[in-house]
């Protein structure tokens, strides 16, 4: 395995896990409810959405942080290296696994993992490996796209 | 006030996963990536992220004992969908909460991989209620 030192920049990283938590602890332990993005945004589309006012205000807090952290510092430029049709699919597939799996990697990678949830573990290890495989094939497997 | 607790919660952790790396596809990537050149950052992320929310579930037991003690199992549609969501991570690097964040960077591919998330879970949405009509 190499590291790549040129990209690892652990005291960011550190520091913006630090800031997620902090916001994911302060819902649960004020609002009772557990910060997972694809539950909360999935509670929109269902047949009967439930409690449209607090996940409309969660998700625009996220949809709004970049201006916010453009008021103080300059957002980096942020490329995306998939084609418009591949993050189609992609999004799709995140879009339904996530609901049928009950969560994504905050809800079951943070807050279940962090409430020791057996489930929530094994989801994690679950999403995790195969995301390690499908990157291994589309970069490596396949040989194209690096 | 729980829509402004709401909202604030949602800012706090919109800019933890900008300022983490965790909205930037090519370092999500380069996590997963273990055969090519590995940056372990995203490990840190979670590291900060989890032992927060760690000390948080403590608290929430020490007031009241039977907050998340619900038993669950792991089952199919757990691993399945599981299993779905991390092909759809591998193939572009982005989660939903970074989705959300991108669509807010006014980034087009951002908005494309959000369309995409809002169909598959609209798509779950049409078959969870076609399987329970037949059940």
């Amino acid at each position: 395995m190499m590291i790549d030192w040129q990209h690892f920049t652990w005291p960011a990283a550190l520091l913006g896990g630090l800031l997620i938590g902090i916001a994911a602890a302060a819902f649960m332990l004020l609002n009772g409810r557990v910060a997972g993005i694809s539950g909360i945004l999935g509670g929109l589309l269902r047949w009967q959405a439930q409690d449209r006012a607090w996940r409309v205000a969660f998700l625009m807090g996220l949809v709004l942080a970049p201006l916010l952290y453009s008021s103080a510092r300059q957002m980096p430029d942020i490329p995306i290296g998939a084609s418009y049709p591949l993050l189609l699919v992609a999004g799709m597939l995140v879009g339904f696994g996530t609901r049928l799996g009950n969560g994504c990697t905050s809800g079951h990678g943070i807050c279940g993992v962090a409430r020791g949830s057996l489930r929530s573990w094994v989801a994690t290890g679950v999403f995790m490996g195969v995301g390690i495989v499908t990157v291994y094939v589309v970069r490596h497997g396949l040989g194209y796209w690096a | 006030m729980t829509n402004l607790i709401a909202l604030i919660c949602g800012l706090l952790f919109g800019l933890g996963l900008i300022i983490s790396g965790m909205t930037e596809p090519e370092k999500v990537l380069g996590f997963l990536d273990l055969a090519g050149r590995w940056d372990p950052s995203l490990a840190f992320v979670m590291a900060g992220a989890v032992s927060v929310m760690a000390l948080a579930y403590g608290i929430a037991r020490h007031r009241s004992p039977a907050v998340n003690s619900r038993a669950a199992t792991v089952d199919k549609n757990l691993l399945l969908g599981a299993a779905v969501f991390g092909i759809g991570w591998g193939l572009a690097g982005i989660c939903p909460g970074p989705a959300l964040v991108l669509l807010g960077t006014g980034s087009a591919k951002g908005a494309v991989f959000f369309l995409g998330l809002l169909g598959g879970m609209g798509l779950f949405e049409r078959w969870a209620k076609y399987r329970n009509t037949r059940s």
